[in-house]
C-alpha cells in the first residue's frame, strides 16, 4: 500500500513536470518507490532513517530517481523469492531423532538472530523437516519439535515471537532425495523462510 | 443422485461414480452406508435359500464362467467377460470359496441361456456351485442376471441365489463387486468388501507446491476401489494433502491439507458425493490426522495448538475441542476403538514412540507396546481385538498386529523394503499398507494370514491408506 500511494504520487508529480522518462522510472522500480520512508517501519536499517512518515507535499523525493538508486545493502532491496533463494537466515540442522541444537546449530541461530534484527521488519516461518528414516506420522511431531526448538532459541536471543511462526513437514519435503547418510543429514533440518519483510 | 452432482468440484471423478449408482436406484433407500449404493434388484426371481457346501466339510468349489451376452454387440460381450472376472476376482479375494481357475473352462459347453448351464459337465470339473450370468443391452444401460445353481446334485437345477441388476453401463466392475457382496452375505453371511474403497495421499501428478524456492511435489488425495481399479483424484489443493480418513459412512474423507494461504496444515473434510468441501474449524496452529469416530459424531486428531503435539476429540462440524492428553511428549495418531470408548494413539513420553490406549474420556491410560519403535496404530473391526501398527526393524519398519486380549503379536512383513500406515478392510480379514519393496511407496492388501499380498497402486509415491466401511 504504501509503495503504490508512493508511485501513484511520483506519477502525479510526472505528471506536473511532464518528465515522461521519470514516470516510467517512478512507476515500475520498486526501489524509487522504497526510497520514500515506509511510516509503519521506521526502523528500516538503510533507507533515510530518521524522515518520520512524510507529509502528503514531500516533493522532491521522487525526483532522486535516477538510475538504480545504489544501497550499501541489497538485501533489504530484494524481492522475498530472491532472499528465500539465497537466503541469509540460514538452516540448522539435528542429529538423527534429536531436535537438540548442537553447538553448531546455536552459532547459525545466533547469527539469524543478528540478522533477524537488522532487519526488524521481517518475519519469518520456521519449517520443522526429518529425514526419510522415521514413519511419516511420528516425523510430523519430530520436525514440528525441531521448528519449536530453533524458534525457542532465537527468542530467548530477543527476536520477538510474534515474528517466527513454525510448521512442520516431517520427511514430506526433503532437500535431498538421496537415501544416503550424507542426504539424511541436510534433510533432518529447520529451514527458515521469509515470508514478509 | 444427478441433481447433487452438479455442485461438484471434482466432476469427472463424479462422473465416474454415477455408473451403477444412479439410475439403479429407483427407490431411494434412506442414506444409503454403501460408498456406491447397489444396483436395486428389479425383480427377484425365485430363491430357495440354499447354502451351497462342499461334501465332506472342504472349501466350497466354484465355477464362474464368462457371463452370457444376450446382445451380439462387441461391447456387451466385453461386459459380460468383464463382470465374470471382476466377480471371480472378488470371491477370491475373501478366500471362503475355492475358485476353480477359469483357465480350466474350455471343455465346458457354452451356455445359451442361463437355462441351459450344464451342470453335470461342471460337476464333473469338481465344483460343488456354478455361478452365471447374463448381460443386456436396455434403453438405459445393461439388463445383468446372476443364477448360483448347486453342482452338487445336477440334475435337480436347485438355483442357490438368483437376482436381475439394471442400470448405467459405464462401470461394469460395479455389477460384479455387488453380486460378490450378495452371495457373500447370503451364502456365507459374511460381509464382503467388494464395493469398499480405499483412499491414499499420491504425489503421481507431479505438480509442484507453488510459492517456494525449494521444489516440492504435492500430495493429492485419491481414492479407489478395494482392489485398486478406478483410481480418482478428489482434491485439487495443489499443496500438500495428506492422511486421509473415510466418514463411517464412506460418503466424505477428513484429511490435513496445508492449503490455507498461512501455510499451516489443518483438517479439511471433502464431501466426495456432493462435491464440497468443508474446513474443519480453523485452529491457529498446526492440526493434524483426523480420525472419525465409528458414530461418525466425533473426530479425534492431534495438533500443536497448546505447544506441544496432544490428541483432541471434537465434534464433527468442530466445536466441543476437547484435550485427551497432557504431558512433555509427542501424542499423536489417534484410532478409535470399533464401539467408540477407546482411543489408541502413539506417545513418546517414555523415550521412544510406542501405541498408547486410552478412553475416549483420556482416562484409564496404558502403553500396548514395547517396540524400539511403534507408530500409525489402527484398531481392528470385530469380531477381532486387534491392534495393527508398523515397528521398527532394522533400517526399515514393518507391520505388526497385537492381539489386545492376549498380548499376542504376529508380524505381517519381514524387511521387504519398509512397511508403514496399516489399515484394515472393514470386515477385519485385510490389512493395506504401504511399502517401498518394489520401488517408491506403494499400498498394498495383505491377509489377515499374513498371505496373498497384491500391490493395488502403481504411479507415482502412495501413501497412508485407509479402507471405507
Amino acid at each position: 500500500m504504501v509503495m503504490r500511494t508512493a508511485a501513484r504520487r511520483a506519477a502525479l508529480l510526472v505528471l506536473v513536470f511532464g518528465a515522461v522518462a521519470v514516470a516510467a522510472c517512478g512507476k515500475k522500480t520498486p526501489p524509487v518507490a522504497r526510497a520514500l520512508p515506509p511510516p509503519a517501519a521506521p526502523s528500516g536499517s538503510a533507507a533515510a532513517p530518521a524522515r518520520p512518515p512524510a507529509p502528503p507535499e514531500a516533493v522532491p523525493d521522487p525526483a532522486v530517481v535516477p538510475p538504480e538508486p545504489v544501497r550499501e545493502d541489497s538485501i533489504a532491496s530484494a524481492s522475498l523469492d530472491d532472499l528465500n533463494r539465497n537466503s541469509p537466515i540460514m538452516p540448522v540442522f539435528f542429529e538423527y531423532d534429536s531436535s537438540d541444537l548442537s553447538g553448531e546449530a546455536q552459532a547459525i541461530l545466533d547469527a539469524n538472530a543478528t540478522a533477524l534484527k537488522k532487519y526488524a521488519s521481517w518475519t519469518i516461518t520456521i519449517e520443522g523437516h526429518s529425514d526419510e528414516r522415521g514413519t511419516a506420522e511420528y516425523n510430523l511431531a519430530l520436525g514440528e519439535r525441531r521448528a519449536v526448538t530453533a524458534r525457542a532459541y532465537l527468542v530467548s536471543l530477543g527476536i520477538p515471537g510474534d515474528r517466527l511462526r513454525t510448521v512442520s513437514y516431517g520427511k514430506e519435503f526433503p532437500f535431498d532425495p538421496g537415501h544416503d547418510d550424507s542426504a539424511w543429514s541436510k534433510n533432518r533440518r529447520a529451514h527458515f523462510v521469509i515470508t514478509a519483510k | 443422485m444427478n441433481r447433487i452432482f452438479h455442485s461438484i468440484g471434482i466432476v469427472s471423478f463424479a462422473a465416474g461414480l454415477a455408473i451403477v449408482a444412479v439410475s439403479a436406484r429407483p427407490q431411494e433407500p434412506p442414506p444409503a452406508p454403501a460408498a456406491q449404493p447397489p444396483p436395486a434388484a428389479q425383480q427377484q426371481p425365485a430363491d430357495v435359500g440354499t447354502v451351497i457346501t462342499s461334501d465332506g466339510g472342504a472349501q466350497t468349489r466354484i465355477a464362474v464362467p464368462d457371463f452370457i451376452a444376450l446382445s451380439p454387440d462387441i461391447e456387451t460381450d466385453r461386459v459380460a467377460k468383464m463382470i465374470a472376472q471382476v466377480l471371480f476376482d472378488d470371491l477370491n479375494f475373501e478366500h471362503d470359496f475355492g475358485l476353480i481357475p477359469r483357465d480350466t473352462y474350455a471343455s465346458i459347453p457354452t451356455a445359451r441361456t442361463l437355462d441351459d448351464v450344464p451342470l453335470a459337465r461342471w460337476r464333473e470339473l469338481g465344483a460343488d456351485a456354478v455361478l452365471v450370468g447374463s448381460v443386456q443391452k436396455t434403453a438405459a444401460g445393461i439388463l445383468v442376471q446372476v443364477r448360483l445353481f448347486d453342482a452338487r446334485r445336477p440334475e435337480q437345477r436347485v438355483q442357490a441365489f438368483g437376482k436381475e441388476y439394471s442400470g448405467s453401463a459405464v462401470n461394469p466392475r460395479g455389477y460384479a463387486h455387488t453380486i460378490a457382496d450378495e452371495i457373500h452375505a447370503k451364502q456365507r453371511n459374511l460381509i464382503g468388501v467388494a464395493r469398499t474403497k480405499l483412499t491414499f495421499a499420491s504425489d503421481r501428478d507431479g505438480e509442484r507446491v507453488g510459492g517456494t524456492v525449494e521444489s516440492r511435489s504435492v500430495k493429492e488425495i485419491y481414492i479407489a476401489d478395494y482392489d485398486g481399479a478406478n483410481q480418482r483424484r478428489v482434491t485439487t489443493g495443489r499443496s500438500l494433502n495428506i492422511q486421509p480418513n473415510w466418514s463411517p459412512d464412506a460418503r466424505s474423507i477428513a484429511y490435513t491439507s496445508y492449503r490455507n494461504r498461512d501455510g499451516l496444515p489443518n483438517i479439511f473434510i471433502s464431501h466426495i458425493y456432493q462435491g464440497l468441501l468443508d474446513q474443519f474449524p480453523k485452529a491457529p496452529e498446526q492440526t493434524f490426522q483426523p480420525s472419525w469416530s465409528p458414530d461418525g459424531s466425533k473426530i479425534a486428531f492431534w495438533s500443536t495448538r497448546d505447544g506441544n503435539a496432544e490428541v483432541y476429540v471434537a465434534n464433527r462440524d468442530g466445536t466441543n475441542v476437547r484435550r485427551l492428553t497432557n504431558n512433555r511428549g509427542i501424542d499423536q495418531s489417534p484410532t478409535w476403538s470399533p464401539n467408540g470408548t477407546q482411543i489408541a494413539f502413539v506417545s513418546d513420553r517414555t523415550g521412544t514412540p510406542q501405541v498408547w490406549v486410552m478412553g475416549a474420556d483420556g482416562l484409564g491410560l496404558r502403553k500396548i507396546t514395547s517396540e524400539s519403535y511403534a507408530d500409525r496404530p489402527t484398531w481392528s473391526p470385530p469380531p477381532y481385538n486387534e491392534i495393527a501398527y508398523t515397528a521398527r526393524n532394522g533400517p526399515g519398519f514393518d507391520i505388526k498386529v497385537i492381539e489386545l486380549a492376549s498380548g499376542m503379536i504376529r508380524q505381517f512383513t519381514f524387511g521387504e523394503g519398509t512397511n508403514e500406515s496399516p489399515a484394515w478392510a472393514p470386515n477385519g480379514r485385510h490389512l493395506a499398507f504401504t511399502s517401498t519393496r518394489s520401488g517408491k511407496v506403494q499400498v498394498f492388501v495383505i491377509d489377515r494370514a499374513g498371505r496373498n499380498l497384491k500391490q493395488v497402486t502403481n504411479v507415482g509415491n502412495n501413501e497412508k491408506p485407509d479402507w471405507s466401511k
